[in-house]
């Protein structure tokens, strides 16, 4: 716990991975949990997650069955829970490829001790994410007619329509993050190949690493790929949302139709998925024994950016007030004073007070390094996420131009079942994560630690000057790597 | 493979104690000349490729071609399927409004860029492999724990079993063996 006083002393700032670890400590810490006889709170978790798994199942069976009347959908509020569900998972989706891919090019070497699963849960929620859609189409048996193909009566889909566009790029977010993801894991996965001690481990970790022998040519390729694929990432998470969010703003309906959407859907995904690591991590560290990798140097750096991504939804829930007064609309004006004080006033005011009051208390440091204070302030900033997208959706619907045709939506038993089940599919896997694959880059860390430098560093003149004794450095190597 | 005659030999497989003595020995190895030899590391050392002498990766060619083409295909596409497939005029626009078509090309590049930096690093990095003949060096198993090599094959022309294996050991190297092709 002694993390963030830690120096570097290559760089002199505070060393990332706490306790003056080696190489061989580092694959140790991260290949257990795979190794080891899991603890009993990982078959708990995962019983749990399988009972709500299997909800979904049902949930789901259930709806093609009698169809999408089980849910509370209906007119005025036709797009309920499903498509709040949706942007609610893509969102959290978006941390993981802001950790690896913004980060990394940012050079925030803080990133490789979390990046791994962060990646995974980004996959594992663009999954939940694709189900809603899916079966929410009312008629299960043609989701092909949002791909690229004639149906039967030879029409294609229409490309002018932002659905269409949505269906590419939450398509094509998923497979690019399996990729990196993927890309990143060959060699921690030739690690797990060469630690193998049955042949079923070897076989499988050896397919999947394809021969990688750590050698400087294939590193040469493998940084220029990563490099690459990070700098495609990183303009493919700004528009993945913004396109979610044109769903909404290219409608002409008072609370959807603004400018703002873009801008706002994506901080607000960062902030959502950012608020998801934290909770996993805060779990994960103390459950596999990973706390001198994910120490609170990197808590304090997440929750610095959950209060920037926080701060800027605020914002944005501000500026949309300003634009219904100043825009001088008196259905946007109404709509806006609805959300606040009409029937949904319950929902608007958990929504403000998770996500713009909660993350506030990040001001402080004592806060930011507290893991009781960061595991409930993320958990009030998932629940004020999915709030968001709540009120963006019903209260927009439920009174729109005609008082006539308003209405007061209320989810079904299975509206809520479906939900629950979601967290179901995204637990399940994230067991199964952690259980058979390195939580952890291992590679990556190896080489942010301060003895991995191939060149002694050039003594900077605006630095401090920083005295790396032999001794010095042979205590941060640990054991006797400097001869 | 093991089993084979001990003549037939891959090269000489020498660790290294730390990534700076592997750095330096590097320097020395391409400053004498070689060209068929490798440097092995659990992680990607910073300037390890300049220390080799290694010509820029092209795997950016890869990305850029491959990038591009998947905007094309995306933007043709769309055009195909709004004016030859399927033309319909909605609020009396263009059957090709291009400005509408722009997301999903855009998607479509950065996946054909994600692609193609996938394929440009199996392609050049010679991967899948599943067997090489440094496999049969037990010892490389920890090059992906903590342990740094350089490897110099016999297939090298400055190549020579004794004065190599004793550059090897004159830069530092705590450990020299031959491994077995």
């Amino acid at each position: 716990m002694q993390a963030v006083a830690d120096i570097d002393p290559v760089e002199g700032r505070p060393a990332l991975i706490a306790g003056d670890p080696d190489f061989h400590s580092i694959t140790e810490t991260v290949a257990a949990p795979m190794e080891w006889t899991p603890p009993r709170g990982w078959y708990i978790a995962l019983g749990v997650s399988l009972l709500m798994l299997s909800m979904l199942g049902v949930s789901i069976g259930w709806l093609f069955w009698e169809g999408v009347g089980i849910w509370g959908n209906n007119q005025p509020v036709a797009w309920g829970w499903p498509i709040v569900n949706f942007v609610f998972w893509v969102g959290i989706g978006h941390a993981g490829t802001l950790i690896s891919a913004v980060l990394f090019l940012f050079r925030q070497k803080w990133r490789t001790s979390i990046n791994r699963t962060a990646e995974a849960m980004t996959i594992f929620a663009v999954m939940c994410a694709l189900i809603f859609p899916g079966i929410h189409i009312g008629r299960p048996w043609l989701p092909y007619w949002m791909m690229p193909v004639p149906n039967s009566m030879d029409m294609w889909p229409q490309f002018r329509s932002p659905l269409m566009w949505d269906v590419f790029a939450v398509s094509i977010y998923g497979t690019v993050s399996l990729l990196f993801w993927y890309l990143g894991l060959i060699p921690d996965l030739a690690t797990m190949r060469d630690r193998a001690k049955t042949k079923v481990r070897r076989i499988a970790y050896g397919v999947f690493s394809m021969g990688w022998r750590g050698s400087q040519r294939q590193w040469h390729h493998y940084e220029k790929a990563y490099l690459l694929l990070a700098g495609l990432a990183t303009p493919l998470v700004l528009s993945v949302h913004s396109v979610v969010s044109f769903d909404f703003a290219t409608s002409q309906l008072p609370g959807w139709h603004t400018t703002i959407f873009p801008p706002y859907f994506v901080a607000g995904a960062i902030f959502s998925g950012i608020a998801m690591v934290v909770t996993l991590m805060v779990i994960c560290r103390v459950l596999f024994k990973l706390e001198s990798i994910v120490n609170l140097l990197h808590f304090d750096r997440m929750a610095k950016l959950l209060l920037v991504t926080g701060s800027i939804v605020g914002y944005a829930y501000s500026i949309e007030f300003f634009i219904a007064w100043y825009s001088g609309n008196p259905y946007e004006g109404f709509t806006f004073l609805n959300r606040a004080f009409g029937p949904y006033a319950w929902a608007y005011w958990i929504m403000v007070s998770c996500n713009v009051i909660t993350p506030q208390i990040f001001w402080f440091k004592k806060a930011r390094t507290n893991m009781t204070i960061l595991f409930i302030a993320s958990i009030f900033i998932n629940i004020g996420m999915w709030f968001e997208r709540f009120v963006i959706v019903v209260t927009s619907l439920h009174r729109d131009f005609l008082p006539s045709s308003w209405g007061y939506f209320r989810p079904t038993f299975w509206d809520i079942a479906t939900f629950v089940g979601s967290f179901g599919l995204f637990f399940t896997m994230f067991c199964l994560f952690v259980r058979f694959l390195p939580m952890v880059a291992m590679a990556e860390v190896k080489g942010v630690l301060p003895e991995a430098h191939g060149r002694p560093p050039e003594p900077e003149t605006d630095m401090p000057a920083i005295d790396v004794s032999a001794t010095e450095t042979a205590q941060v190597a640990g054991t006797a790597r400097v001869p | 493979m093991s089993g084979q005659a001990a003549s037939t030999e891959y090269g000489l497989l020498a660790e290294f104690q730390t990534p700076e003595h592997l750095y330096q020995a590097c320097e020395k190895v391409r400053d004498a000349g070689f060209s068929h030899w490798d440097a092995h590391s659990p992680f990607p050392i910073h300037g390890l490729d300049k220390a080799m002498g290694l010509k820029k990766s092209p795997v950016s060619l890869f990305v850029l071609v491959l990038g591009l083409s998947g905007a094309t295909i995306g933007m043709l596409m769309q055009w195909w399927v709004a004016t030859k497939a399927y033309p319909l005029v909605i609020s009396g626009k263009p059957l090709f409004s291009w400005p509408a078509f722009i997301p999903i090309a855009f998607e479509c590049g950065i996946l054909g860029g994600a692609v193609g930096a996938l394929l440009g690093f199996l392609s050049q990095a010679r991967l899948p492999r599943p067997h090489h003949a440094l496999f049969n060096a037990s010892r490389l198993e920890r090059v992906t724990d903590d342990a740094f090599f350089i490897s110099i094959e016999t297939a090298d022309p400055n190549f020579d079993r004794e004065s190599t294996a004793q550059l090897l050991k004159d830069l530092g190297a705590t450990h020299v063996e031959a491994v077995a092709a």
